[in-house]
C-alpha cells in the first residue's frame, strides 16, 4: 500500500503539467536491449531532424515542435505504457518501431483518433487506407520489400528465377513472417523453390540455421532481421562461405552495426532500402550548424549520416511535411491528431519538395490517398563495401509486384474488417 | 497501540479462525477493498488502468499461483510464462470458437464462449497442461526440477510459435482480442472503458486471493508446506506426495493461467507468445514472489506491486523530473531490481511481506516496545 500512495502522488503530480503549446511527437525509441543497435540511430535522427526545425525555422509553421522519449525496449508492454503515458501531451503521430508494438496500438489508436506513420515495418495491409483509417506505412511496407528482392533476383538472371532455391531467413515474430505470403505466391509465378528458415528472438544463435543453409545451397538468401540477429547471420554466412553477393538483407538488416562486426568477409552483402544513403546531402550541413555545433545532438552525436539515422530523419521530415499539409488545410497552426491525420492522408512528396528541404533524390515521389496509405511501394538496392566502410546505392528505386501484393493486401485488410466490423471510410 | 487484540473478543471458533482475527486488520481490509471496488473505478482513466492497475492486478494473480506452487509447496517453477501463454491461447481459442479438424476436415465448431467463460477455460486448460509438467516434480527435485519446469518453458512457446492452429492461421503468428462484453459493457478490444477492464480484472484477483488464502490455511495448504518442509516426513505422517505435489501443480497453474489469459485478453489485446510470454516473463514472476515474499499471500501482492510500479516511478521520476536520458533510466531500473534481489535474498529471505509483519509487530507494541 505505501508503495502505491508514493507513486499515486507522484503520478498525479506528473499528470497535472501537460503543455499544450506544442506539436508533439511522441518518440518510442529503444535505446536499451538487444534491438538498441538499431533503435539508437533512429531515434537520434528522429529528435535531431526536429531540433534543426526548431532552431533553423522556429519549429513548423511559427509552433515549436517537442519531441517526448519514451523507452520501449522493443518491448510490447513498456510500449503501450509509453503510448498511455504520452497520448495525453497532444501527441500527433505515432512511430513505434516495432511490429509487435505496432499490431498492439493499430485498434488503440484508431480508438482514440492518433496516426500513426509504420515506415516499413508494422502491418503490411494498413496500406489499405479504407480499413485501416488512422494507420500509414508510405513509401513502403514489407511485401514491397520481398518483391522488390525477387525483382531485382529477377533482373540479374535475366528475367527467369525457374528451379533456383531461395531461402528466407527470418525473425520468428510477427515482423519476420510477414513476408511469408508473398514470397510463397510469387515462388508460385516464377518457379522458384522457396524454403523458410526461421530464427528465435534475439537471435544470437544461428549456427543450426545455417548449417540448414550449407546443407541446402540455396541460391539466394533473403534476411529479416533485426537488432543483434543482423550481425550473428552475417557473421555466420561468412562462416560457411556463403557469397555475399547472394545475401540480401531487407532494409531493417543494411544498416552499418549490421555489417561492421564481420569485417572484409561482409563486404558485397546487399540490403534494401527505400530511402537514399550517405550524408551527402545539403540538409545535413544544416544539422551540423544548428543541432551537433550546438551541441544538441540527441544521444551521443555519432550516428550522423549512418543508415538508420538516415531513416529517423526521413521519418521526421515526412511527418514534418504532414504537419505543414495539415496546417495548410485547416488553416491553423496548432494542429490536433485529427488534422494531423488529414494532412498525413493528403500528403504529397514531390522532387520539388525534397530539393527544398535540402534531401534531393532522397527518396521515391509519392502521394498518399484516402484508400492508399502505401505510398508507391518503390524499392532499391544497397550494397555494402568493406574497404570504404559505406552503403552505395546500385539500382534505382524500382516498383514492386502489385499484381501480386495487391490481393494479398485487399484479402488479408478484408478479413481484419471482418474481425472489427469496419465498414469503409472511405466509402 | 492501533493494531492489538485487547477488548477483542472471539466467542465463536469461527470468528477466532478468520482470516484477519485484529479488528484493526480486519477494518484495513475491508478500507482496501472498499476503495478498489468503489472509489476507483471513479477515478481511474486510461492511463491508470493500462499503465498500473491491470499489470499490478494480473501479475498479483500471477504471483499467487506461482508462490503457491514454490512458496507452499517448495516445488521450483520457471514454467510461468509458458504456463501464462497456454491461458492465453486457451482463452483465444474459446473466445473465438474452437475448432476441431480431423483429416482435413472441419469435424465441428465449438460456439464462442463469453469472455468471462473463456478466461475461466484458460485458466482450467493451464490447470490440466501444469499437471502434466508437474509429473516429473514426483521425482526430481530441486535444481533439477527448475530445469524440468524450464523445458516446459521453451516447449510451449515453441508449441505456440509452430502449430497455426493455436493463432487461427494468421498471416502474422499473433493472436488479437476481438471485441467481446459482459452484460453489454465491453470488456477486451480497443474501445472499452478503463473502469470496465479495471473492475474485470480486480474481480478476478480477489477471487483468486480469496481461494488461495483459504486453501494455503485448509488442510490442502498444510500438506503443501509439510512437503515443502521435508517430504519424508510428510510421507510418513500420512501425506501423499503424488497428490499434493499435483493439486499444487495443478491450483497454481489454474491462476497462472487465468493470469496469462487476463494479459492477453484485457491488457494487451495482441500477444505474439515469444515476445510476451518468454523465460524473461518467468524470471519476472519469480522475482516478484521473492522481493514479495515467498509462502505469503500479501508477499504476491506487494512483489507485483514492486516490480509494476518500479519501472513507472523511475521512469517519472528521472526521465520527466530530472530529465535525463531514457537509456540511463531503463538501465538504473535494471541495475536497482537486480541489487534489490540480491538484498533481499540476504538480508530478508522473507521478503517484503516479513517486513509488513515486522512493522505490525512494532505497530502492536508502540509507544511501549520492551
Amino acid at each position: 500500500m505505501k508503495y502505491k500512495l508514493g507513486t499515486a502522488a507522484i503520478a498525479a503530480i506528473m499528470a497535472a503539467g501537460p503543455v499544450m503549446a506544442d506539436l508533439v511527437f511522441p518518440s518510442l525509441s529503444y535505446r536499451t536491449g538487444p534491438y538498441a543497435a538499431g533503435g539508437i540511430p533512429f531515434a537520434d535522427g528522429y529528435a535531431d531532424y526536429f531540433t534543426m526545425l526548431n532552431a533553423r525555422d522556429g519549429g513548423i509553421g511559427g509552433v515549436m515542435t517537442r519531441v517526448v522519449e519514451c523507452e520501449t525496449g522493443y518491448n510490447t508492454e513498456k510500449g503501450v505504457e509509453c503510448y498511455e503515458s504520452t497520448k495525453g501531451e497532444g501527441s500527433l503521430v505515432y512511430q513505434p518501431l516495432s511490429t509487435g508494438i505496432t499490431y498492439q496500438l493499430i485498434p488503440k489508436t484508431t480508438a482514440d483518433g492518433i496516426p500513426m506513420h509504420t515506415m516499413g515495418y508494422g502491418r503490411t495491409s494498413a496500406a489499405n487506407g479504407d480499413v485501416f483509417s488512422h494507420t500509414f506505412n508510405y513509401p513502403a511496407n514489407y511485401w514491397n520489400g520481398a518483391s522488390g528482392a525477387i525483382n531485382y533476383l529477377l533482373e540479374q538472371n535475366g528475367g527467369d528465377l525457374n528451379g533456383k532455391k531461395i531461402a528466407l531467413v527470418y525473425h520468428n515474430s510477427a515482423y519476420g513472417k510477414e513476408p511469408i505470403r508473398t514470397l510463397t505466391e510469387l515462388s508460385a509465378k516464377h518457379g522458384f523453390e522457396f524454403k523458410e528458415v526461421p530464427v528465435d528472438h534475439p537471435g544470437q544463435e544461428q549456427k543450426s540455421q545455417w548449417l540448414q543453409i550449407r546443407r541446402d545451397k540455396p541460391d539466394y538468401v533473403i534476411m529479416y532481421g533485426w537488432g543483434v540477429m543482423n550481425q550473428v547471420a552475417v557473421q555466420e554466412a561468412a562462416n560457411i562461405r556463403f557469397p555475399m553477393e547472394n545475401f540480401i538483407g531487407i532494409w531493417w538488416s543494411g544498416s552499418e552495426n549490421d555489417v561492421l562486426a564481420a569485417g572484409d568477409a561482409a563486404d558485397g552483402y546487399k540490403a534494401l532500402t527505400f530511402h537514399g544513403v550517405g550524408d551527402d546531402f545539403p540538409v545535413f550541413d544544416d544539422i551540423q550548424k544548428h543541432v551537433v555545433d550546438a551541441g544538441n545532438a540527441a544521444g551521443a552525436g555519432d550516428q550522423i549520416g549512418t543508415v538508420l539515422y538516415n531513416r529517423g530523419l526521413y521519418a521526421a521530415m515526412l511527418a514534418a511535411e504532414a504537419v505543414k499539409t495539415a496546417q495548410e488545410i485547416h488553416g491553423v497552426a496548432e494542429i490536433t491528431p485529427a488534422q494531423m491525420r488529414d494532412g498525413m492522408e493528403a500528403l504529397s512528396i514531390t522532387e520539388e519538395k525534397m530539393a527544398a528541404l535540402g534531401l534531393p533524390n532522397f527518396g521515391p515521389t509519392f502521394d498518399v490517398s484516402c484508400e492508399n496509405h502505401g505510398g508507391t511501394g518503390l524499392v532499391g538496392m544497397t550494397q555494402w563495401d568493406a574497404t570504404a566502410k559505406e552503403w552505395t546505392l546500385i539500382s534505382d528505386f524500382a516498383p514492386s509486384d502489385m499484381d501480386v501484393i495487391g490481393p494479398l493486401i485487399e484479402e488479408d485488410s478484408a478479413a481484419y474488417a471482418a474481425e472489427n466490423n469496419i465498414e469503409g471510410n472511405c466509402g | 497501540m492501533f493494531y492489538r487484540e485487547a477488548g477483542d473478543f472471539s466467542t465463536t471458533y469461527a470468528e477466532d479462525q478468520q482470516t484477519f482475527p485484529i479488528k484493526f486488520d480486519r477494518y484495513r481490509y475491508y478500507v482496501v477493498l472498499f476503495i478498489a471496488i468503489v472509489v476507483v473505478p471513479f477515478f481511474i482513466n486510461d492511463y491508470w488502468a493500462n499503465s498500473l492497475l491491470l499489470p499490478f492486478l494480473i501479475y498479483a494473480i500471477a504471483a499467487l499461483g506461482l508462490n503457491i506452487l514454490v512458496g507452499y509447496c517448495g516445488q521450483v517453477s520457471l514454467g510461468t510464462g509458458g504456463f501464462m501463454a497456454v491461458g492465453a491461447y486457451s482463452c483465444y481459442k474459446f473466445m473465438t470458437g474452437v475448432d476441431i479438424w480431423w483429416g482435413g476436415e472441419l469435424l465441428f465448431r465449438l460456439p464462442e464462449f463469453n469472455i468471462f467463460f473463456s478466461v475461466i477455460m484458460g485458466g482450467l486448460m493451464t490447470a490440466l497442461v501444469g499437471v502434466l509438467f508437474g509429473l516429473p516434480s514426483l521425482r526430481i527435485k530441486g535444481f533439477y526440477l527448475a530445469v524440468a519446469t524450464l523445458a516446459a518453458q521453451f516447449f510451449l512457446v515453441w508449441l505456440f510459435n509452430r502449430v497455426s492452429w493455436f493463432y487461427n492461421y494468421s498471416a502474422s503468428g499473433q493472436i488479437n482480442a476481438p471485441e467481446r462484453d459482459l452484460f453489454g459493457v465491453l470488456i477486451t478490444g480497443p474501445s472499452t472503458e478503463p473502469w470496465a477492464t479495471y473492475l474485470f480484472c480486480l474481480f478476478f484477483t480477489i477471487v483468486c486471493a480469496v481461494i488461495a488464502r483459504n486453501m494455503t490455511r485448509g488442510s490442502a495448504g498444510r500438506k503443501w508446506m509439510a512437503i515443502r518442509d521435508m517430504d519424508i516426513a510428510a510421507e510418513i505422517i500420512g501425506v501423499n506426495p503424488l497428490r499434493a505435489k499435483l493439486t499444487a501443480f495443478m491450483v497454481s497453474s489454474f491462476f497462472v493461467g487465468i493470469s496469462g489469459a487476463l494479459f492477453f485478453a484485457v491488457y494487451l489485446g495482441a500477444v505474439e507468445v515469444g515476445e510476451a510470454f518468454g523465460i524473461q516473463k518467468s524470471f519476472l514472476v519469480l522475482f516478484m514472489i521473492i522481493i514479495g515474499g515467498l509462502g505469503s499471500i500479501f508477499g504476491s501482492f506487494a512483489g507485483a506491486a514492486f516490480l509494476v510500479l518500479l519501472p513507472v516511478a523511475l521512469k517519472v521520476v528521472g526521465v520527466d523530473w530530472f530529465g535525463w536520458p531514457t537509456d540511463i533510466v531503463a538501465h538504473l531500473n535494471l541495475v536497482i531490481v537486480g541489487g534489490l534481489i540480491i538484498v533481499f535474498l540476504i538480508a530478508e529471505p522473507h521478503g517484503i511481506a516479513q517486513l509488513w509483519r515486522v512493522a505490525k509487530e512494532k505497530l502492536r507494541l508502540w509507544p511501549f516496545p520492551h
